[in-house]
């Protein structure tokens, strides 16, 4: 490890600079929603016995914040990295690519875990939530921060341009999220639906961090983990993979 | 230095495609430790797919390259730790100040307390008062400056600059070239790529071209104005003719100058001399010295096989 602990420093510092955009706009949109859809819904919808259609929405909230944050970090420094050419100051040092991997990776996660963190400062407040597997709570954060953020990894050294990751984002970080069980429990869907999102591994990462609140959820917390696991693990071999080839960064 | 130490940069057949292109078609050098050496060549020559290559940010597809003894790819720490390269694009990260700048390259290298030798670089390349400046805010010599530092941060035996000089004016250019200049006395080795030839002949011991992806000619720079340039005398007749004697090797530009080759100044006061017997007299008078642009677009001009200097 040569390089490991200044990359890291730098891509923290790099979000921490322009904070007001990479952690309070993203809080502030996940209080927007939970205002938005806890007013509309509060009074319709019943998932967990004993917990508060608002209470159930946090812990959801936080999470997608959480996934949304991690994969924008990695992504967008690598690209801003490749489009301005100054990624060359990082592929010229002695740095091994699992140093690389891991400084971006534990960076994404930083920054996911700060944000959803910021969620849950600011609900707080507003309505109190029980805790009732913390452990379980802070697995799923760090396993689905860590998911996103080497998928944003890989979508930051595909893309060649902003708009290549832009389509990334929205139309398979976006649905993905947003189809992950937020805003509801996957029971309450159609079979079909319900079966494509058990393929969808952003719902084992959301419904096994609710499962750390509440100790309810739609599937047990062992095999969301083991889902969320592997997917992360996957992505994971992948990336590194990729940074050993120098895919798309060493030409 | 001994025989047997290793080079600085040792090249040795390396061939890289870039689908149609053929950037680099077998390309080997040797660049030995403490040398000023240039690398010239005209736009697409693969200069900088050389350097690229010798910093692991192009993979050749066959050949090998090393620096200092270590081979890029198998031993891509200890190489990468000897060698600093300048790129030729103006880059920066806009969200830090040149201080940070140079921190943040010094740890990529594992160094933690590089302050000293920070201080030590902005000051001699005069970028002492911009330390806490932020990058965006420099102007683009400035930035080329603090590209240089970060290049020099972990005391590279070997420094690579990729035109330095390209947009840089005047007296920012005489600053860089002495702080180099400096650096090769020191017993730094330096590989230059410029296309101000005049900066190659002042600076470089040897040279190498290139053309089309290959070397097509390589040795020390005296050598190459030896071979391909010469010594000129251009005289403008007012009156009188050309004697014979001298009409037999010169011709004529222009400008209606006639271009006399010379060997050395004895031999200019020897053709005076005749001009003077035979009745000339002039309208003008001018001694070239044999230049590295000449040699270059000698060279440049020549039909396309590896050459060397005889």
């Amino acid at each position: 490890m040569t390089g490991f602990p200044t990359l890291l420093y730098k891509e923290v510092l790099r979000f921490w600079k322009v904070s007001f955009q990479t952690v309070a706009a993203p809080v502030l949109s996940a209080l927007l929603y939970l205002l938005v859809f806890a007013h509309a819904l509060a009074s319709h919808v019943q998932v967990f016995p004993g917990v508060s259609y608002v209470q159930f929405l946090i812990p959801g909230l936080a999470m997608m914040a959480m996934l949304q944050n991690a994969f924008a970090n990695s992504s967008s420094s690598i690209i801003q990295s490749k489009i301005t050419g100054n990624i060359v100051f990082i592929l010229l040092p002695p740095m091994a690519p699992v140093e690389i991997f891991a400084a971006y990776l534990v960076a994404a996660m930083v920054r996911g875990l700060v944000v959803g963190l910021g969620v849950f400062a600011a609900t707080l407040w507003l309505i109190p939530i029980p805790v009732a597997k913390p452990l379980w709570a802070i697995g799923f954060a760090v396993v689905g921060s860590g998911m996103l953020g080497v998928l944003g990894i890989v979508a930051g050294i595909w893309s060649e341009k902003f708009d290549q990751l832009a389509a990334f984002q929205n139309f398979l970080v976006m649905p993905l999220t947003f189809l992950a069980g937020v805003f509801y429990s996957v029971h309450s869907l159609p079979p079909f639906w319900r079966g494509l999102s058990r393929l969808n591994p952003f719902f084992y990462a959301i419904d096994g961090f609710r499962y750390g609140f509440f100790a309810q959820s739609d599937v047990s917390p062992w095999a969301s983990l083991a889902f969320a696991t592997a997917t992360f693990t996957a992505l994971s071999l992948l990336t590194l993979q990729l940074l050993r080839r120098g895919y798309k960064l060493r030409h | 230095m001994s025989v047997a130490a290793a080079a600085a940069v040792d090249i040795r057949g390396v061939e890289k495609r870039f689908g149609a292109v053929h950037a680099l078609r077998g390309v080997s050098l040797e660049v030995r430790p403490g040398e000023f050496f240039g690398l010239l060549g005209p736009n697409g020559a693969g200069k900088t797919t050389l350097i690229s290559a010798l910093g692991g940010l192009a993979r050749p597809d066959s050949g090998s390259l090393a620096v200092m003894g270590h081979d890029v790819a198998g031993d891509f720490r200890a190489a990468r730790r000897a060698v600093g390269i300048v790129p030729q694009e103006i880059v920066f990260d806009p969200f830090f100040t040149v201080r940070e700048t140079l921190r943040i390259q010094s740890g990529y290298f594992g160094l933690r307390r590089n302050d000293a030798w920070i201080d030590e670089l902005l000051e001699r390349l005069a970028l002492a008062s911009k330390a806490e400046a932020n990058m965006r805010s420099l102007s683009g010599g400035m930035k080329r400056r603090v590209m240089v530092a970060q290049a020099l941060v972990h005391r590279p035996p070997v420094i690579v600059l990729d035109e330095p000089t390209a947009g840089v004016d005047v007296e920012l250019r005489q600053t860089l070239w002495q702080f180099i200049r400096g650096l090769n006395a020191a017993g730094h080795t330096i590989v230059l790529t410029t296309h101000y030839l005049e900066e190659a002949q002042q600076l470089c011991s040897r040279i190498a071209m290139m053309k089309d992806g290959r070397i097509v000619a390589m040795d020390s720079v005296a050598n190459l104005l030896a071979a391909f340039s010469e010594r000129v005398l251009r005289v403008k007749l007012e009156g009188g003719e050309l004697p014979a004697a001298l009409a037999t090797n010169a011709t004529r530009d222009e400008a209606g100058y006639w271009r006399i080759p010379v060997e050395d100044m004895a031999q200019v006061e020897t053709v005076l001399a005749r001009l003077r017997e035979a009745g000339a007299t002039l309208s003008g008078l001018e001694v070239s010295e044999p230049d590295l642009e000449e040699v270059f677009l000698h060279i440049m001009r020549r039909p396309g096989q590896e050459l060397r200097a005889p």
